[in-house]
Formats: structure tokens, C-alpha cells, sequence
């Protein structure tokens, strides 16, 4: 059995939502879809697992409120204690109201920027990367559902195109590897 | 489909209501300087949470909100509290005003009075602002203007209610947009007179934000209690999770909101130590020092962490959880808010306080449960209906 990718073009978005169920339903598992705007409820539909990028984030805050209470432990309290407006500087709890917004600060800064990063690795999104897109015409009005065969060992290619075929697909190409 | 107030329910609220009477009646025989502000902060509570669904619902017509309209029935049984709360707390309110307790310091006329023995010069120099007179006339103002427009809204619930017509929508609209510039003074005002002005020498310009955050927060979770509680009775099939995790969020934003208030008004103060304006918080110090701090982690730290996950927003049983703590937090508030201006060091934490709370709480009960007895719960005729039975996020 060769390699092969398999595109079906719909010209739109609900045939292709009533098709990737479908093929869901035959246990036929999608790679992507491309599109020319958020399709809305599309997600579960193809089998996309929610991100779990919230969870990176409440973990890069984490990372950031503990940065903020170090770093104003160790400049106002450690190394030169500083007397500011007559607040006591021998203990960081005694001053903590003065460093809330900064912990505040350097915690949301920490979850955005973490965020950011984590979300640009994971999709391999870096400056100068070449566009990856099997067809243009997904930036415009097409709508185009991505299979490999790599994926669905059950089920054979020419039986996902006729699913394909039956349920609206208005162009089929397919790809060798 | 509509919602019924069994005899049952019904004889739970007034039991309640017996022994919030019993209680304060109790309370007014043992001891009136605690039972007075007692009085004053819990008829400030159930009001300000009537007044608080009314603000959420003005705001959905002035944002043109479509996700709502399913739960626009439970927001309008709420605000029809607003009418009686204001009756009552518009009479505790005047009567300290004309100095028949001693919850208001300036209400004494021997404290502005030059040459008597307990002249008082800063508040002699507050008294234009702060004489009965023109006290009462503000109240009565405020009060009066919420009732009227809380009624004018109901008056208009019902065309829209009869009738498919974007025209009658439009008004409500407009007659939100009126309401609401009127509360976003009211709002601020009515708290400096009726909460502020108990520490007399104290000022606080964040104040009336303070005082509304809290409120607007607990209508909100208000909300959020009566629509679970319906969808567990069956009514309102067309509310979906997605509307409860929408108010899950507006539970959890207007914590953080609170708490936002709640320490840039601590830390400005605390951080220049005046002696004018420290005097607030050390009376809350000394004397409320477990309160004060505790009030901090029941409506901050557990609804913020609680609430941050997705999933637990979709959770009925946790908000249900939340939803009790953060009112039981934003109730402890008020109370730290009102009480030690008044009793300082004297104060009781007791039967006549939680007695009276559950008095009015059977109240409460009562008028928002034979409001929403008195209608269909569902709003098929709202314009947006369409649009908020198929919300999702």
C-alpha cells in the first residue's frame, strides 16, 4: 500500500462538517482541515483534542509570581534593604503590599510570554518558515480536508474517496509521498 | 413552562422570616446598638443584590447581548427584591439619619454645633454635604429612581413578553441607557452616604467602586444559584452549559474585579500611612483582624482558583459551592464594611446577625420566588431567543 495524501475540496463549511462526521463515523482519522476562516464547532467534529495550553499557562504564571517574590525578596529585603517611605525592610512579608503589582506584573508576563512561545514551538512557527498549504485556494472559498492514508491502516484510500465523493466533496487530489 | 412555589418552599421562607423577626426583635430588647447595624447591613445586602441583577440586565439591552435572553426571567425575579428592599432599608436608613441610633456619628446635632462639648471640627466642615435634610432628599432620590425604574423595565418586560416587535426591545434599550448613566452616579454616591459616612472622618474616592463590586458580584452569583437551581427542577431546558459557563466567568472576573478594588484602595493608603486615612483600616486591624484577612481568601483566593479551569465552570455542583462561599464573603464584607464604624471594639458575630440575616434571606426568598411563579420562565418572544438557545463558546 503506497503513501498517499488525500484532499477533499468543499466549497462549504456545513457539507464539510456532515462529511468529517461521516468519515468519523467509518473510524477514518483526519489530519487537518484548511480553511479561510475559524469554522466554528469544528474541532471535536474532527477529532482535534482540546489545547491544553491553559494549563501551560497557569504554570508559566506559577513560574512568574515565584521569579517576582525572589527577585523583590533579594533586591529590597537580601542584598541593600531599602527604606521606603518608612516601611519596615527586614522582612519581605511585612512590605508584601508594596510588591503585589509587581508580582501581578511579572506573573501575567510570564504567562503571555510563555504562551507565545509555547504555542509558536509547538506549531513550528518561526520567522522566514515557508507557508505550508496544499492549496491556495483555502485562503479564499475553498475549504480543504487533509487525510493520509499514513493514519488510517483500516481503512483502505479508495473507499475514504468514495465517502469523500458521497458526501459532498466537490474535488478530490490525491498526493504520493 | 412554569415555575411552582410549593407550599413547601414557601413555608421554608417563612420560617426564616420568623426567625430573622425573632432575632431582631430579640436583638432590639438585649442589646439596640448591635442590632441597629445589623439591620442597616442586611437590609443593604438583599437590596444591593436586587439592585445588582437590575445593573446585569440594563446591561444586556444597552450591549445588545443575544446569549442572555434565556435568562433574562431568573435576572428579573432578582430585581423585583429591589421595590420591598428599598422600602425597608429607606426606612432604617432615614431613622439613623434623624439620629434615633447612633449608626451615623454626624447625625448628632450637638456634633456640629460650635461650643457644645463634643464639637467636632472636620465633621462641622462636612456638614453641607452631611445633614439630615439633604441626606434624606438624596436617599429618597436614589431609592426612588431605582423603584421607578425597576418598574418602568417590568412595564416593558411585558409588551416584550406579548409581543414579537423590535420596536418594544428598542425602548427597553433606550430606558437601559437612561438607567444606567443614572446608576453609574447613584451607585457611587449612594455608597459614600450610606456606608462611607459611618467612619465619618474617613474618605475614600474608590469607595463607591468598592461597594459596587461587591454587590454586582454577588447578584451575579445570585443569578447563577436561581438559574442552576431551576435547570435541576427541569425548567429552562433551552439553558445550555455554555450560558452557565458565562456566568461561571462573570463569577470569576467580578471576583477578581473586587479584589482589584479592594487593594488598590488598601495599598495607596497603607503605603502613605496618613493618620487621617489610616484610622479605616486600623479600627479593622485591631479589632476584625480575622475577618478582614479571612474576607480575602472566601472572595479572592478560592473562587479564583476554583473557577480557573474551563471544566469547572461547566461544573453545577462546584458553582453551586463557589456561588455559597462568595456570598457568604461578600456578606462578612459588608459587615467588616459597616460594623466597626459603629461598634469598634463592641462587636458580636451571633445570633441577632445571623438570626437577621436569615430573616431577610426567607425574604428575599419569598418575593424572588413568587415573582418568577408569577410568569413563564422561558422568554420565547425575547428577540434574541433565537440566538441565545443555540450560544456556544
Amino acid at each position: 500500500m503506497s503513501k498517499q495524501i488525500i484532499y477533499g475540496v468543499f466549497d462549504d463549511e456545513e457539507v464539510l462538517i456532515s462529511s468529517a462526521k461521516a468519515l468519523r463515523g467509518q473510524g477514518v482519522k483526519i489530519r487537518d482541515v484548511f480553511s479561510p476562516f475559524p469554522i466554528h464547532g469544528l474541532d471535536p467534529v474532527i477529532g482535534i483534542k482540546p489545547t491544553r495550553l491553559s494549563n501551560a499557562a497557569f504554570f508559566y504564571g506559577m513560574f512568574g509570581t515565584s521569579m517576582a517574590v525572589l527577585m523583590t525578596w533579594y533586591m529590597m529585603i537580601h542584598d541593600w534593604p531599602m527604606n521606603v517611605g518608612g516601611k519596615p525592610s527586614f522582612t519581605w512579608f511585612e512590605n508584601m503590599p508594596a510588591f503585589i503589582p509587581v508580582t501581578f506584573e511579572l506573573t501575567v508576563f510570564c504567562a503571555a510570554h510563555g504562551m507565545v512561545l509555547s504555542y509558536l514551538l509547538v506549531n513550528k512557527i518561526y520567522p522566514g518558515r515557508k507557508a505550508h498549504n496544499p492549496d491556495p485556494r483555502s485562503t479564499d472559498d475553498m475549504f480543504i480536508m487533509e487525510i493520509q492514508t499514513v493514519d488510517n491502516k483500516k481503512v483502505a484510500g479508495s473507499e475514504i474517496i468514495s465517502v469523500l465523493r458521497n458526501t459532498g466533496a466537490i474535488e478530490i487530489n490525491q498526493k504520493e509521498l | 413552562m412554569n415555575y411552582t412555589f410549593t407550599s413547601k418552599t414557601k413555608n421554608i421562607c417563612f420560617i426564616l422570616m420568623g426567625i430573622g423577626l425573632l432575632s431582631l426583635a430579640g436583638g432590639f430588647i438585649a442589646d439596640s446598638h448591635r442590632a441597629w447595624p445589623t439591620l442597616l447591613h442586611n437590609a443593604f445586602f438583599f437590596m444591593a443584590i436586587g439592585l445588582g441583577a437590575l445593573f446585569f440586565m440594563a446591561i444586556q439591552y444597552a450591549a445588545e447581548a443575544g446569549w442572555s435572553a434565556t435568562v433574562k426571567r431568573p435576572m428579573e425575579a432578582i430585581a423585583s427584591y429591589l421595590p420591598y428592599g428599598a422600602a425597608i432599608f429607606g426606612i432604617v436608613v432615614i431613622m439613623s439619619a434623624l439620629h434615633m441610633n447612633h449608626i451615623y456619628h454626624w447625625a448628632d446635632p450637638a456634633v456640629t454645633t460650635e461650643g457644645s462639648p463634643v464639637y467636632d471640627e472636620i465633621i462641622a466642615g462636612k456638614s453641607a454635604f452631611l445633614n439630615p435634610v439633604f441626606y434624606i432628599i438624596r436617599t429618597v432620590v436614589y431609592l426612588a429612581g431605582w423603584v421607578l425604574f425597576y418598574r418602568s423595565f417590568m412595564k416593558r418586560s411585558e409588551i416584550e413578553r406579548l409581543s414579537l416587535d423590535v420596536k418594544a426591545w428598542k425602548k427597553s434599550q433606550s430606558l437601559s441607557a437612561y438607567f444606567l448613566v443614572f446608576f453609574a452616579v447613584t451607585s457611587s454616591t449612594s455608597a459614600w452616604d450610606w456606608i462611607m459616612s459611618i467612619d465619618t472622618h474617613w474618605f475614600s474616592t474608590l469607595y463607591g467602586w468598592y461597594t459596587f463590586a461587591g454587590f454586582f458580584v454577588s447578584a451575579l452569583t445570585v443569578i447563577t444559584l436561581l438559574v442552576l437551581h431551576l435547570k435541576s427542577k427541569g425548567l429552562l431546558p433551552e439553558v445550555n452549559e455554555n450560558h452557565i459557563h458565562d456566568l461561571g466567568k462573570f463569577m470569576f472576573a467580578f471576583s477578581v474585579f473586587w479584589t482589584y478594588l479592594w487593594f488598590s484602595q488598601f495599598m495607596l493608603i497603607w503605603y502613605s500611612n496618613i493618620p487621617e486615612e489610616v484610622t479605616y483600616y486600623m479600627d479593622r486591624f485591631e479589632n476584625y483582624k480575622f475577618l478582614f484577612i479571612f474576607n480575602l481568601f472566601l472572595n479572592f483566593f478560592f473562587p479564583f482558583l476554583v473557577l480557573m479551569k474551563r471544566a469547572s465552570k461547566r461544573n453545577y455542583a462546584l458553582l453551586k459551592v463557589v456561588g455559597v462561599v462568595i456570598l457568604i464573603g461578600h456578606w462578612s464584607d459588608n459587615f467588616v464594611m459597616i460594623t466597626p464604624g459603629v461598634l469598634k471594639d463592641h462587636w458580636h458575630l451571633g445570633w441577632v446577625e445571623i438570626g437577621t440575616m436569615l430573616g431577610f434571606l426567607g425574604l428575599f426568598g419569598f418575593v424572588i420566588l413568587s415573582k418568577l411563579a408569577s410568569r413563564p420562565v422561558n422568554n420565547p418572544t425575547h428577540i434574541f431567543y433565537e440566538e441565545s438557545v443555540h450560544h456556544h463558546i
